[in-house]
């Protein structure tokens, strides 16, 4: 029993309708069909929720206004008001990641972010945009926000490749930390359950109590790890508006 | 909507002569004459106003909700992911250059300088960016019209 189920193996990728073309594997997984499933789930909770468009609203509008709020509010603090145009795709990274965390919550799914791959994936396409609106908004003028204001010039050789690794190393702290998180909180559930199932019904209370808590803690961590990733995003939006 | 309804009972201190009767809900059409919706929108205004200052104490999610440990991760994440990427950097250029170890070791101590950085950032700054500025405050005259 132990030995056959590894902690480890919620995370496998099964296909589930092979795919492959000019020797791409293109299969759709168990982890595209979530993220399918996040997205409708996403999608329906949103237009069912809105919907009605109530002076008052019900239980579904005050969720999808609560959401809207949160993260209307969250660019405007961190932003300002041209964070404005930039709510779509900032809504739409914090939707998937939210449903993708919270889909891994239920027992026998599967947490697509967990992944580092796709984590990269949208930390990556993050990156490359922010970088992008810098050189769209400033032109040359971005290559500034590599040299620390006031620096001597005699010391710039050794500041600005410390400031580009510092720049490179966004997408890597951001995609890991959602990333790590989820694999470790999810590894952590499944290796106190194999606590409870090899100590019995004498000893496996003491771990089943616990397991009830991590439980609650890990539902935290789903909502807290997409905040951070939305605000951090919100935030290198920020930078590349107004350079120092 | 919601903020309305949070920013109407508690605060609306300047705003009570007419509105009071309404704070139950917006059924309002009993009135002989409805608020209108520009008195609707100063009275949001006005309450909006005064709203940054508790934003940043009580906010849903303010910020501050994780704990030792998830700060302690953060900060390990930041040094890793900088040190590796300057250990790349230099290891590509050595391959381009030849010059094995050498731009290797150089911006391997680069990398490690970046992860202070990212760390010393991370922490002076609001409690988040890797940003020079902390998060723009918000300036009185474009406050959040038409969200």
């Amino acid at each position: 029993m132990a030995e056959k189920h590894s902690p480890l193996e919620q995370f496998t990728i099964k296909p589930l309708v092979e795919i492959d073309i000019g020797g791409l594997d293109l299969s759709f997984t168990n982890s595209s069909a979530m993220m399918v499933i996040a997205v409708l789930l996403a999608g329906m909770m949103l237009t069912l929720g809105t919907r009605g468009r109530a002076l008052v609203p019900g239980r579904l509008q005050s969720v999808a206004e609560l959401l809207y709020e949160f993260i209307a509010n969250l660019i405007r603090d961190t932003v300002g008001s041209e964070g404005r145009k930039y709510f779509p795709i900032v809504f739409t990274l914090f939707m998937f990641i939210l449903f993708g965390n919270m889909l891994g919550m239920i027992p026998y799914s599967f947490t697509f972010t967990s992944h580092i791959i796709v984590t990269f994936g949208m930390a990556i396409v993050v990156f490359l945009a922010v970088t992008v609106l810098g050189f769209v908004k400033h032109g040359a003028h971005f290559f500034s926000f590599f040299v620390p204001p006031g620096a001597p010039i005699a010391l710039w050789p050794l500041l600005i490749p410390i400031e580009i690794i510092s720049y490179l190393s966004r997408p890597v702290s951001l995609s890991v930390r959602l990333f790590a998180n989820m694999l470790a909180g999810h590894t952590l559930l499944k290796v106190f359950a194999g606590f409870v199932v090899s100590l019995g019904l004498v000893g496996g209370w003491l771990p089943l109590s616990f397991i009830v808590a991590l439980t609650g803690l890990e539902l935290l961590i789903a909502f807290l790890q997409a905040y951070v990733f939305t605000i951090l995003t919100c935030l290198y939006i920020n930078d590349a508006l107004h350079l120092h | 909507m919601a903020s309305m309804r949070i920013a109407g009972p508690s605060r609306g201190k300047h705003a009570v002569n007419r509105a009071a009767p309404a704070e139950g809900g917006p059924a309002i059409s009993d009135d002989k004459q409805e608020p209108s919706l520009e008195e609707l929108s100063a009275r949001l205004r006005a309450a909006r106003e005064r709203q940054p200052d508790d934003d940043k104490t009580g906010g849903f999610g303010g910020g501050r909700r994780e704990g030792g440990i998830g700060l302690a991760f953060r900060m390990g994440v930041e040094i890793v992911a900088a040190v590796g990427i300057g250990f790349g950097i230099g290891w590509l250029l050595d391959e381009w250059l030849g010059t094995r170890p050498w731009l290797m070791v150089v911006f391997f101590f680069f990398g490690a300088a970046a992860g202070m950085l990212n760390v010393f950032r991370t922490m002076s700054g609001i409690g988040h960016g890797v940003g020079y500025k902390p998060a723009e405050r918000r300036k009185p005259e474009d406050d959040g019209r038409d969200r």
